[in-house]
């Protein structure tokens, strides 16, 4: 395997009802390090259960999916330690209700990587000030914004420095005015060279972000391609059909 | 003259009252009854809270590993899955019976060389309990939404830990309420604890009520009692509630 190589998913099957229903049927990918690679697809193609597969919130049927040169399907590994690695934003935010912005940043560093209250809310704060919401530190999720949730989500997955992070759909769940902000925030990791996997609806940000985009459907990978191929220049039927109706 | 009618009839409640809890001390049966009362209310409490955790941990645990467990059956799978059907039964058995059979077979049957019938009516309320608080406790971990424990799996934390760091906070502010609820019943089931031969509070009641051929009294008395005791309780589950609530506007 080379360097440079994150994630590597080899046949990846996810099977329900006994194989009459393939979420995944056969899925083969590599995502490199530093690159920002979105997934696009109808709904109900598999695109977010391949994503959820990959730190295996999804329990794959079948398959390989090797996280760092280790084949994390294999029945002996302890999937804990990986998923510190990984980080995942998903549609709903799933802020933990019951803490403050700054416990839920702080709760995974201080129990997991051992860093003191101190350490871990100073570096909470760092990351609170890069995403303009420094002043929220001791809110409740619920008195949040949609927008301003998703941020919070997105420093919670940063402060455990992963190499990569999942994104599940993130601004699905939002109001319109408000999906600029976390896309905005996104880019700058983007920028920034952090490893991106993106469940997405939002071709703008596919096209402008991303270095390589995956066209799913029936839980198979139809086309893959860098977005000047994919948007430009489509191959596949169902990825023209899909194009001629979002764009 | 309406003055004095008034005054006869306070007299003669005041010898009543004299006659009933002060004459031969009986007021101290009440106050042993009450004792005894709040001894297998508290113990019994632990005793359910903590069968009630570790029936609602199994059960859970089981619904939310058994597909992935399925996948590669260790011994785990099988140890989780005899574990589980011992807790349904357990359960359909408390649940399916009255306690007060369940207090007289513990004492009679199960304990029969037992000479106090505290220990027991202890641990007979606590296994009932213990029933209730886990299909409580079951509920309330349900009612999280999964998103908190994917949540909380994605950033490394192993089941348990998500479990005790971030589900049980949020499940016990949920179930506040309906735990409370339990927690009057069993305060009030303990009422039954005569039947084994505790002098509970209703039994010292009732034993001055037969001595002194006046049931008024004490009944209302013994009535009385219970209800500031669960007026206590609710306004002390109250105060907690409140403090728990920060984190909802």
């Amino acid at each position: 395997m080379t360097d440079n190589v994150l994630i590597k998913v080899e046949n990846l099957k996810k099977h329900y009802n006994g194989g009459a229903v393939k979420a995944l049927d056969g899925i083969n990918c590599e995502i490199k390090k530093g690159e920002v690679v979105v997934i696009i697809g109808p709904s109900g193609s598999g695109k977010s259960t391949l994503l959820r597969s990959l730190n295996l919130l999804e329990i794959p049927s079948s398959g390989h999916i090797y996280f760092e040169d280790t084949d994390i399907t294999a029945k002996k590994v302890n999937i804990n330690v990986h998923r510190q690695k990984m980080g995942m934003v998903f549609q709903h935010f799933n802020l933990f209700a019951n803490m403050t912005v700054l416990k839920n940043m702080t709760i995974a560093p201080v129990k997991l990587l051992g860093k003191s209250k101190t350490e871990a809310k100073n570096e909470a704060l760092e990351l609170l000030k890069r995403v303009g919401l420094e002043d929220r530190a001791d809110a409740y999720p619920s008195q949040l914004s949609g927008g301003q949730k998703q941020r919070v989500a997105i420093v919670r997955s940063l402060a455990m420095n992963p190499d990569v992070i999942l994104f599940d759909e993130p601004t699905s769940a939002l109001d319109p005015e408000m999906v600029g902000e976390v896309l905005d925030v996104m880019k700058e990791l983007a920028a920034d060279g952090m490893t991106m996997v993106v469940v997405t609806h939002e071709m703008g940000f596919a096209r402008e972000v991303g270095n390589r985009v995956l066209f799913m459907d029936d839980g198979k990978i139809l086309e893959e391609g860098t977005p000047e191929q994919i948007f430009g220049n489509p191959q596949n039927p169902r990825l023209k059909d899909f194009l001629s109706k979002v764009l | 003259m309406q003055y004095l009618s008034i005054m006869a009839d306070l007299t003669a409640f005041l010898e009543k009252l004299n006659h009933v809890f002060i004459e031969k001390d009986r007021y101290k049966q009440m106050l042993i009854g009450l004792l005894n009362t709040f001894k297998i209310t508290a113990g019994a409490l632990v005793v359910g809270v903590i069968i009630g955790v570790i029936i609602a941990a199994v059960r859970t645990s089981y619904d939310k590993n058994k597909e992935s467990m399925a996948l590669n059956k260790g011994f785990g799978y099988y140890a989780l899955s005899i574990i589980n059907s011992f807790c349904k039964f357990y359960l359909t058995i408390i649940r399916g019976t009255p306690v007060v059979v369940q207090l007289m077979i513990c004492y009679f049957i199960i304990f029969a060389n037992a000479r106090d019938g505290i220990p027991v009516a202890i641990f007979a309320f606590g296994i009932n309990s213990g029933a209730y608080v886990a299909e409580i406790f079951r509920a309330g971990i349900m009612s999280i939404d999964n998103g908190q424990f994917e949540a909380g799996r994605s950033l490394g934390f192993n089941y348990l830990q998500t479990m005790k760091s971030i589900i049980i906070p949020q499940m016990f502010k949920a179930v506040l309420p309906t735990l409370c609820n339990e927690f009057i019943a069993l305060l009030k089931e303990t009422s039954v604890a005569g039947y084994v031969g505790v002098v509970d509070i209703t039994k010292a009641g009732n034993t001055i009520a037969g001595r002194t051929y006046n049931y008024f009294i004490p009944l209302l008395t013994v009535a009385l009692i219970y209800l500031i005791m669960v007026m206590i309780l609710t306004k002390l589950v109250g105060i907690l509630e409140r403090r728990l609530r920060k984190s909802d506007r």
